[in-house]
């Protein structure tokens, strides 16, 4: 009789332990990160400016967003930041190969190429606003020591959004390198010896032996650095706050603008879904690979 | 290894090597370097505009004294409010991870599959969608513009990152161990806190440095989230400041280390632990 309550005893331990384990992080997960997902999918079907009652509106938000001038130089500039930011991974994995090296204070140099990525993005805006100043920038600087007119990038419709991108480059290649210098270390040795045996050396050794081992730093190098970019905002906000005229606008801070300047909740509701979509082909990739893995 | 170890190379080469590695870190770290001597240049400086040349005078107390004058500035006041937000939400966050990541590692229940990738899609979302509602959620709750709301929102957020993370080091644990703990008759409670916390504790330190530098930089949140000085962490508090200081390009830049230096000690004290944290262990093939 006493075993077998200690049996029940058991038992409903193990039926209850994941439900009390998992209860703490489910509830405030739910309730801050995945219920607001589906709150805000419904609110970008509304008119509503925040206060008072939700109108629904259907699809007019969406019909609006497609015919905004705005939307499409965020979206556009969104894909700039996409498409160059991936300049990070294989800026990171030169940088890598070059200081993989065992010579004396390597520990050390190593630290201090990745450390701008632990620097808060408000630091790093703010440096190179200061490096872009046409008056007082070390850029300017550089310009006029040849003689030229110093542009001010920041205020320029057409460079500000690639002179954002290439801060974000800095702190974003650092976090790359560290990655492929983690993938190098623990690199197959023999492999290598094998492959210089067989002759290979250089582009080739680099793209048919080393490169297919980085695989693993490659894929989180890449999944990072692609969510990083769709999310773009300190920079923005820090160094142009969308301008000259919207011009360096991404997404992300056109939604800002819509719900907290403009009192337009559902609009930049609509804006934070499309970005949400995009995004979901990538999350989508990721675990797809994740969950593989768990098979 | 590869590239060619350079100590196979010729006495060249191996020369070269070393001024370029020196060259490219001078570069590579200029930025730091300017904002760290701007940071100690007085105002003479500032004026003439000599903001790339050697400092004509070193104001390195007067600058960081001013920075961190109650009186002149709330820069103290936001560095304090960054700490009380990072910390707790570190702490609870790493927490309820574990205990999350241990179930969903160690029992095999239903939808286990589901509810861990349920983690790992929130982590990725961009987070602006959270926005409206989450604020829209403090204000009915009347802790908006509160370090309580930065401090539930950082533990929620980064709970989804956490468990992903304790998850997986959670599963590469040799099995055996809660099976002998189980027979000698520890509760399930008894296995995660006498078992389970102290062999993960490495990974619970690569996890804590690196939720503390995401959450102490966070920018996004802070802005939406608080307003008022009381409130406001020193990322939000500096992009404040520096309407304030317009010009004064050696205080911003003083105000801008002080806002670096929690998380650059941090690194460098701990940086087995947060390559360890960054790489997931190791780049897993």
């Amino acid at each position: 009789m006493k075993k077998d309550t200690e049996y029940r005893w058991l038992r409903l331990q193990f039926t209850l332990a994941p439900v009390y384990f998992l209860a703490p992080a489910f509830l405030l997960f739910a309730v801050f990160v995945l219920w607001p997902v589906v709150q805000s999918i419904w609110i970008s079907f509304h008119e509503w400016s925040g206060f008072g009652e939700m109108t629904w509106v259907g699809l007019q938000n969406y019909r609006e967003l497609f015919s905004d001038p705005d939307f499409h130089i965020s979206l556009a500039n969104n894909i700039r930041w996409l498409v160059l930011m991936l300049l990070a991974p294989v800026g990171g994995l030169f940088i890598a190969l070059f200081l993989n090296q065992n010579v004396r204070g390597i520990r050390m140099i190593k630290s201090l190429f990745f450390f701008p990525f632990v620097i808060n993005l408000v630091v790093i805006g703010l440096i190179f606003s200061w490096f872009y100043n046409p008056d007082l920038g070390l850029l300017a600087a550089v310009f006029r020591a040849f003689g030229a007119k110093p542009i001010p990038i920041l205020a320029n419709e057409h460079l500000a959004t690639y002179g954002i991108i290439l801060a974000n480059l800095w702190p974003q290649t650092a976090y790359c390198m560290i990655l492929y210098l983690t993938g190098l270390t623990s690199m197959n040795a023999q492999v290598i010896e094998a492959g210089r045996i067989d002759g290979a050396f250089g582009w080739t050794m680099l793209w048919n032996v080393v490169l297919p081992q980085l695989r693993g730093a490659t894929f989180i190098a890449v999944v990072v650095t692609v969510i990083g970019a769709l999310r773009s905002f300190d920079l923005i906000a820090i160094m142009t706050s969308g301008g000259p005229w919207g011009s360096s606008n991404v997404l992300a801070y056109m939604m800002y603008q819509e719900s907290l300047f403009n009192f337009r909740m559902g609009y930049g509701a609509s804006i934070a879904v499309i970005l949400f979509l995009i995004m979901t082909v990538f999350i989508t990739f990721f675990l797809r690979s994740v969950v593989q893995n768990e098979r | 290894m590869f590239p060619t170890p350079i100590e196979r190379t010729t006495v060249p080469t191996r020369v070269v090597y070393r001024v370029a590695l020196f060259v490219l870190l001078i570069l590579w770290l200029l930025p730091m370097v300017a904002i760290l001597v701007t940071s100690v240049r007085g105002n003479a400086d500032i004026i003439s505009g000599n903001y790339w040349g050697w400092p004509t005078e070193f104001k390195m107390f007067q600058n960081y004294a001013e920075v961190f004058n109650p009186a002149r500035s709330p820069m103290l006041q936001y560095f304090i409010n960054s700490v009380i937000i990072t910390l707790p939400s570190v702490f609870m966050a790493i927490f309820f991870s574990a205990m999350a990541g241990y179930t969903l590692a160690i029992h095999r229940f239903r939808g286990r599959i589901l509810l861990y990738a349920m983690f790992i899609a929130g982590n990725f979302v961009p987070f602006q969608i959270l926005m409206i509602p989450v604020r829209t959620l403090f204000a009915n709750l009347d802790l908006l513009d509160t370090l309580w709301a930065l401090i539930i929102f950082h533990t929620s957020f980064q709970i989804g990152f956490a468990t992903f993370f304790l998850r997986n080091f959670i599963a590469d644990l040799p099995m055996a161990l809660v099976e002998s703990a189980r027979i000698e008759g520890a509760t399930e409670m008894g296995v995660f806190f006498r078992v389970i916390m102290p062999l993960i504790r490495p990974a619970l330190a690569s996890l804590g440095v690196l939720l503390f530098t995401f959450i102490w930089n966070d920018f996004f949140w802070a802005l939406t989230l608080v307003q008022s000085d009381a409130a406001r962490p020193i990322t939000f508090g500096l992009q404040a400041l520096r309407g304030q200081w317009s010009i004064s390009w050696n205080l911003i830049a003083a105000g801008s280390v002080i806002a670096a230096i929690p998380s650059v000690v941090v690194f460098f004290v701990l940086q087995r632990q947060f390559i360890a944290g960054l790489t997931f262990g190791g780049v897993k093939e």
